[in-house]
């Protein structure tokens, strides 16, 4: 079981890694870390506090804490969906904080609503969810692919490339799918 | 799908709220609400069973709302997504 000053510290290290800081209302940012600490026991990972799960990781792969949309926010608003990572300014008090809107793909937030079906209890119930698991494996085999930093070279093996490249900071733009092609040798 | 019901004196509107168990934004909204003793109705969608989440994706789709939360309802006619101070003074008078 993890500990809020697991949670905390883990937060902690990766805002300084990308020069965010956290939200620095005492009450506000406990709340957030008790959300992240209760999704992380009630599904084994980190997910968002502010967003529905699916409870499928391939699924939810995209609003584990620190969520794909993060960058793009802290730029964009000055903090990310929930609140946690903020920009310098909003820590320093000189801009307020507002609620951010949320930039999840509408057909990524309707997974969480009924996309995964329940444990099977026929077997009209378990060719069902058969084709659903089938259908998981086949979004995450055929849409990942490797893109790689123009700038840097950084490499990373997802479903699309990066808002903020981690290492250089270069823009989503930067970022070009490796094509894989792959010889067999007899 | 089980509504909680938070008292209060001010009743002229039927406030319905759609929020996350572990969202500190919808727990801002319901002390808000609660401050300002606007009586409402909220479920907590987390904590849902699949069929209502549904129900609830397509209510809210329905008055042409965001999937996001919290999500407020009032008298089934007008919504609110997210803790918009600005729109609940606008809307529930406060």
């Amino acid at each position: 079981m993890t500990t809020i000053a697991a949670v905390r510290q883990r937060a902690e290290a990766d805002a300084r890694t990308y020069g965010y800081y956290l939200n620095p209302d005492p009450k506000f940012l406990q709340n957030l870390l008790e959300g992240l600490k209760k999704n992380e026991e009630r599904y084994t990972y980190p997910l968002c506090p502010c967003r529905l799960a699916s409870g499928t990781f391939d699924y939810d792969r995209d609003i584990l804490c620190p969520c794909d949309y993060r960058d793009a926010d802290v730029q964009q608003f000055g903090a990310c969906y929930c609140g946690l990572y903020v920009r310098k300014d909003i820590r320093e008090g000189k801009t307020e904080l507002q609620p951010i809107p949320e930039r999840r793909p509408l057909e990524r937030q309707a997974r969480a609503y009924g996309a995964v079906a329940p444990p099977a209890a026929t077997k009209k119930e378990a060719e069902t969810v058969a084709t659903a698991k089938k259908d998981v494996s086949e979004i995450s085999a055929h849409k990942k692919t490797f893109w790689y930093c123009k700038q840097c070279g950084y490499v990373v093996f997802r479903d699309a490339p990066p808002y903020v490249c981690p290492i250089c900071k270069a823009k989503k733009e930067l970022f070009e799918e490796i094509k894989m092609c792959i010889n067999s040798v007899n | 799908m089980n509504f909680s019901k938070v008292s209060g004196k001010n009743s002229t509107h039927k406030v319905l709220m759609y929020a996350l168990s572990t969202c500190v934004w919808c727990n801002m909204t319901k002390q808000y609400l609660k401050d300002n003793d606007i009586e409402y109705e909220y479920v907590d969608v987390d904590l849902c069973a699949e069929k209502d989440k549904q129900k609830i994706r397509e209510h809210i789709v329905s008055k042409g709302g965001r999937l996001s939360y919290p999500t407020i309802i009032v008298d089934d006619n007008v919504l609110i997504n997210g803790f918009r101070k600005d729109k609940f003074k606008e809307i529930l008078g406060i």
